[in-house]
Parts: C-alpha cells; sequence; structure tokens
C-alpha cells in the first residue's frame, strides 16, 4: 500500500505533463472532416503532399496557454469559422478541409518543435501562426527549410517574412505601426514629450518602440527616456516613478495587454496621468478587466474596428457572436482572413504541393478581409491601412484610420 | 531626494513579499535539506483560493475587514492543506531515497501545479492572467509635495502583516516546545526519531506552515500588483529562492533580510541605472555574495538551522 500512492501520483504528473506538450487536436470545421490520418504511411520521397483521400489539412500552431493565451484561442475561432464556411460551400477540389492546432505555450522552442510535427507527421498543406513574432520567427524557419507554405495572420515584425519565399502575412508591419502611432501623438494627440517603455523580452515591442522614436523625433517630438521590462513582470513602478521624473505628456508602451493592464493601473498610482499608447498586443478583452478604470482613455493602433460599419464586417461578427459569444477581436479577424486566403489560394493552385500552393498565395491582390483588402507586396507582406481606437468603459472606440 | 524615498518605500513592499515566500523554502530547507521547488506555485494556488473566495463573498463583504481576514483563512488554511497532502505523498515516499530524486519530484510538482491551472476545464481558472478584485480599498495615506512620494494605505497594512507574520514565527520557532522540536529533526532527524519527536508530524507541520506563509504572501502580492496568473508562481518563487540563498538557506532572519535587499537592489537598479540590468545585477548580486560567503550572508558552518 504504501508504494502505491506515490506510483500513482508520478503517473498523474507525467500524465498531466503529457496533456501539456501534446496539445488536444481542436475541434475542427465540419463534424466529420476531423483529420483522421495520426498514422497514415509517409509520403514517397518526403514530400508534403497531403495524401489522405478526401482532407486537405491545414495546420495551426498557437498560444493556447501561457502569457497570450487569447491570442492563440481568437485566432483559432477565426480559422475554425472560415473552415466551417468553405466547408459548407463544398470544400475545396472536392475535398473537405481540416485543421490540426498545436500548443506552442507562448515559447519559440515549443513552436519550433510543433511546426516540425505539423509538417513530418501530419503532412499539412498549409501552416497558420503565429501572432508573437518570436514565435513565427521559430516557425518560419522550419516552414521555409521543408519548403511548405506559412501564413501569419498578426506577426508584425519585419524579418518574419524575410526568412524566404514561403513565408507570408495578411497583417501589416511594425515599422507601420511605430509610424501610424508617433504621426496620430504628434499631428492628433498634439504631444511633445513621450516616454517609452518597452518590452526587453519581445521583438515586436522592441521594434514599434525603434520605429515610433525614430519617427517621433523626426516629426519634431521628443523621447524623455526609454525604460524597460520583461514579460511576465507584475511590478513596474520603479521604471514608472523613473518615468514620472521626467515629466513626459503620454507614454508609449508597445507591450502585451497582460502586461499594459497593470502598467496603466500602477502609472496612475504613481502619479502618471497622461495617456498611454500602444499598438496590437493591447488587443484583447482582458485589456479592460486588467486596466479597469487606469486604462480609459488611451489609444492603440490595430488592423481593424468591430464598429467597422462595412456589411462584411458585421456579418463575420454576428456569426463569430453566435458561435464563440464575444466580439471577434482583430486577432480573430486575422485569423478568419488568413484561413480564407489560404482556402483561396489552394481552390486556385493547380495541385497541392508545396510550390503550387505558394505561388498561388503570391498571387492574392485585392482580396476583401474582414480587416481591410489584402494585397501581397514582392516581400510577401500585405498592404494596408490601420486604425486608431481610444480605450472605453469595457469596449474601444474607433478614433481615425491611418494610411499607409 | 523624494525620489530616493519612493523607491525605498516601494523596494522594501516589494522586499517584504519575496521575504514571506522565502521563509517557506527555508524552513523546509531547514528541516528536510529539500528545495521545495513547488513553494512558489502553491502560493500561487493559494491566491486563486483568495480570489474564489473574494468573488463569493462579493463587493461589499470583501472590503470589510472581517471580509479581508476571511479571504485569507480561506488561502492559508486551503494552502495548509495542500502542502500537507504534497509532503505526504509526493515527498514522505521519497523520504530515504536519495535528495536528487526529492529535488525532481519538486520540480515536476511545481510544473503539474502551474501548467495545471492554465487548463480551462472545471474549477482549474485556464492561462490567462486575472485581475485581483480590490480587497483593501485603496486610499493615499501619506502624500509629499506635488505627489512625489505616495504612501498607500496597503503598502503599510502589507508591511505590517508581513512584520507580524515574520515576528510569530520567530517566536515560534525558538520559545516554543514545537520549534524546538523542529530545530532537533533539523540537527538529525534519525536522533531526533530516537530521543521521542514525532518527526513525520513535525515535517508536515512545518510544510503546512510554509505553505500558509506562501498563502499570504500571494495574497498581499496580488493585492499589490493585482494582477493573478497560473505562471506567477515560478517568477515569485524564483526570486524567493534567491533571496534565501543571499541571506544564507535554512536561516529564517536571514531569509528576510536577503529578500529585503534584493528587492532594493532590483529597485534601485531600475530606477537610477538601466531597467534592462534588473535582473542580471540581481543575480549577479547573488553570484557576488555566494562567492565571498559561500553560505549566503548568515549562513555559518555551525549556524542555528531551522
Amino acid at each position: 500500500m504504501r508504494r502505491i500512492a506515490p506510483m500513482l501520483l508520478a503517473a498523474l504528473a507525467v500524465l498531466a505533463a503529457a496533456c501539456e506538450k501534446k496539445t488536444q487536436p481542436a475541434p475542427s470545421g465540419e463534424g466529420g472532416a476531423q483529420a483522421t490520418q495520426q498514422g497514415q504511411p509517409a509520403a514517397p520521397g518526403g514530400g508534403n503532399v497531403p495524401a489522405s483521400g478526401d482532407v486537405i489539412l491545414l495546420g495551426q500552431v498557437g498560444a493556447l496557454t501561457g502569457g497570450q493565451a487569447t491570442f492563440g484561442i481568437s485566432t483559432r475561432n477565426g480559422i475554425e469559422m472560415a473552415l466551417k464556411e468553405a466547408n459548407a460551400a463544398g470544400g475545396v477540389k472536392g475535398k473537405k478541409l481540416a485543421i490540426r492546432v498545436y500548443d506552442n505555450q507562448s515559447k519559440p522552442e515549443e513552436a519550433a518543435q510543433a511546426t516540425t510535427r505539423l509538417i513530418t507527421q501530419d503532412k499539412v498543406a498549409i501552416i497558420l501562426g503565429d501572432v508573437a513574432s518570436s514565435n513565427s520567427l521559430a516557425m518560419a524557419e522550419k516552414a521555409q527549410a521543408a519548403g511548405v507554405p506559412m501564413i501569419t495572420p498578426s506577426s508584425t515584425n519585419t524579418t518574419v517574412t524575410q526568412k524566404g519565399d514561403y513565408i507570408f502575412r495578411v497583417c501589416f508591419i511594425d515599422p507601420f505601426q511605430g509610424y501610424v502611432m508617433a504621426k496620430f501623438a504628434r499631428e492628433d494627440l498634439k504631444l511633445n514629450k513621450v516616454a517609452v517603455l518597452q518590452d526587453n523580452k519581445s521583438a515586436y515591442s522592441i521594434d514599434l518602440s525603434d520605429v515610433f522614436t525614430r519617427k517621433f523625433t523626426e516629426m519634431g517630438g521628443k523621447i524623455t527616456t526609454t525604460e524597460s521590462y520583461s514579460q511576465g513582470d507584475t511590478d513596474y513602478r520603479a521604471q514608472l516613478t523613473a518615468i514620472r521624473k521626467t515629466q513626459p505628456d503620454g507614454i508609449y508602451v508597445p507591450g502585451y495587454y497582460s502586461e499594459v493592464g497593470v502598467i496603466a493601473r500602477q502609472a496612475r498610482e504613481v502619479g502618471l496621468k497622461v495617456p498611454l499608447m500602444g499598438g496590437d498586443g493591447w488587443d484583447s478583452e482582458k485589456l479592460f478587466e486588467l486596466g479597469g478604470s487606469a486604462i480609459q482613455g488611451s489609444y492603440f493602433s490595430n488592423h481593424y474596428s468591430p464598429d467597422n460599419p462595412d456589411p462584411r464586417v458585421q456579418k463575420f461578427i454576428s456569426e463569430y457572436k453566435a458561435t464563440y459569444g464575444g466580439v471577434p477581436d482583430a486577432l480573430a479577424a486575422l485569423g478568419y482572413d488568413a484561413a480564407r486566403v489560404a482556402i483561396e489560394a489552394l481552390k486556385r493552385s493547380k495541385d497541392l504541393s508545396g510550390p503550387a500552393v505558394r505561388d498561388a498565395i503570391a498571387q492574392t491582390k485585392d482580396f476583401p478581409g474582414v480587416a481591410g483588402t489584402i494585397t501581397l507586396d514582392d516581400k510577401r507582406n500585405a498592404v494596408k491601412s490601420a486604425v486608431v481606437l481610444k480605450v472605453g468603459d469595457g469596449k474601444t472606440e474607433y478614433v481615425t484610420t491611418v494610411n499607409p | 531626494m523624494a525620489q530616493l524615498l519612493q523607491h525605498l518605500i516601494n523596494g522594501l513592499a516589494a522586499g517584504t513579499i519575496y521575504a514571506l515566500v522565502a521563509l517557506g523554502y527555508t524552513m523546509v530547507y531547514g528541516v528536510l535539506k529539500l528545495i521545495n521547488f513547488a513553494h512558489g506555485d502553491v502560493m500561487m494556488v493559494g491566491v486563486y483560493m483568495g480570489y474564489a473566495t473574494a468573488f463569493a463573498l462579493g463587493r461589499e463583504a470583501r472590503n470589510s475587514l472581517l471580509g479581508v481576514a476571511l479571504i485569507f483563512a480561506v488561502a492559508m488554511l486551503g494552502c495548509a492543506l495542500l502542502g500537507f497532502l504534497i509532503e505526504r505523498f509526493a515527498y514522505r515516499p521519497l523520504r530515504e531515497k536519495p535528495r536528487l530524486t526529492a529535488l525532481i519530484t519538486a520540480i515536476g510538482i511545481s510544473f503539474a501545479l502551474s501548467y495545471g491551472f492554465q487548463l480551462d476545464i472545471g474549477f482549474l481558472p485556464g492561462a490567462s492572467p486575472r485581475a485581483f478584485p480590490e480587497v483593501i480599498e485603496p486610499k493615499e495615506w501619506i502624500v509629499i509635495g506635488d505627489r512625489d512620494v505616495v504612501v498607500w494605505n496597503w503598502q503599510v497594512i502589507s508591511f505590517l502583516i508581513a512584520v507580524a507574520l515574520m515576528v510569530a514565527l520567530q517566536y515560534l520557532v525558538f520559545r516554543t516546545r514545537f520549534g524546538r522540536a523542529m530545530r532537533a529533526v533539523s540537527w538529525d532527524h534519525r536522533v531526533a526519531a530516537l530521543m521521542g519527536i514525532p518527526t513525520d508530524r513535525v515535517i508536515a507541520l512545518t510544510f503546512m506552515l510554509g505553505s500558509a506563509l506562501a498563502a499570504g504572501a500571494g495574497l498581499l502580492y496580488a493585492i499589490k500588483d493585482t494582477s493573478v496568473s497560473p505562471l506567477m508562481g515560478l517568477y515569485v518563487g524564483l526570486k524567493a529562492f534567491v533571496a534565501a540563498v543571499i541571506g544564507g538557506i535554512g536561516h529564517v532572519p536571514g531569509a528576510v533580510v536577503g529578500a529585503l535587499v534584493l528587492g532594493l537592489v532590483e529597485e534601485f537598479v531600475v530606477g537610477y541605472a538601466a531597467s534592462t540590468w534588473r535582473d542580471a545585477v540581481a543575480f549577479g548580486f547573488l553570484i557576488l555574495v555566494l562567492l565571498v560567503k559561500p553560505g549566503g550572508l548568515f549562513g555559518r558552518v555551525a549556524a542555528e538551522k531551522v
């Protein structure tokens, strides 16, 4: 008896760990379209043609756990919706579409591993993901080496698509977001002195803050100080006290919602009353809960606004609400767009081989997405406009649109 | 000058919370020579217990003194139970095995808790960070100049609670029968058993005590920084562990001093050098202390261990 308890416990612990690593194959598109090719034999020659009879498999790697969990979950919901619609309309080339989703725990190492698994084991036709650029960079490396097309819905770091000609994105890039906020701060808010507080662990945050600093200075503004924190911190009083001493008119905090909400609270606490500004990393329903009243009156740049009256956008929002409850954030919209671009490309492509699908994606032009019209340029980036939103009480308000 | 004072207050506020967590590490190390890496995650579980209690109480009740006491009581008792279960089923069966086995088990429990709590099923909270409700309504107690220095009521209250808990612990360890038993087990648990001390019970109680302290520290932390997430235990736990080592692991006042020093070092590095250097300097400081005094600031060869 004495030996059974520890063994049981050990078994449980191992099981728990295993569950974490593997992640559930996500519920996918149509009921019958759930991927069923776990033990399928490898395609001859190691090619990446999804060989199974009547299903085309797509793969997603996303943060379903860890610091940025709502990002991965929103993206997955958007992708699922696109697949469901495509399957209801008869699928692609007479085949149903299915998706296999792996969790990366918001870590680049896990993202790379999951991508390898999608390529070698599941043999997906296209890989979708991730949101955080550091994760997408790790994925792009693997996808490019294996010659499997990858579309990131919402990674805005410039270097992601520079990994090679198989890597695409359906969102704008960081320099543009930094530019949008610098322009907005200078011309609309008429700010002269701005402090920067960046997340040193994230390529995204550093990139945004670099471009913001450059553009804001070029436009005649002054950066009073640049402070930094690390993802996962919860006490920012030291940085904020240092910022307060420089008496800025505003603070640029291009971080993620998980930290920004708390930063806003502590900024008010140390006596900083000026508005905060940020990028699309703020976009989560959680921001309102974490930031409370402290975050109200702050601004961030984003990919889309749920207030957009376009019927296509409104139809997407009402269908999303009906399925998942809650207004879709930009990441859900971009996930939806990325999946639809992928599906359109599969339809146009002459077969399902890597090069053919890649060429088909590259030809995407004037594609009507819910987060703006998508045309891919020769660097495989989407050229589109950004919106500036103001944080209100439990919702965001549309302020303005800034064109490239 | 005013800024210096504000940094001092911020640093002390962070340090007292590290101290409470560090005490748990140091006590368990004292009696078992085991670094209980699951300690920070037990703290995290305690915070979620407090979170659930606060919501069950509702806005009115949780702002009353009784409500706050109830939140602390539920979390601390709940964690004492969790600490007991972990000790009973994970560590006790490994007591006579090599120490490394227990250490790996501790890391396993740490991961099982921090990642298990990221699942979104049943009572588990899911991965997203949450805002801890305001249980002590924030009020500015001392304001100097044009808000150059601000001391909040909860900063003072947390500090007092932390100091009270530490004093109580010091009394318990050095002035009571149970404390004497703990110290005896710490010296040599086999000989202590021969002297008629119920070693298993003493070790179990030490775990429960450490876990309850962790829950109290976690709640103070959640009140201070308002953000609660399943991974918080890993971060705070690591910092507290470093604090315990700086002070000399196994040494009760050492853990407190180590934690206060760590909190202040971090704060001043960010305030006066560059925020990027914070962790590098904090851990560099650890290495420096260990180079000069390998046993930590207070660790002597024949130090009185708990």
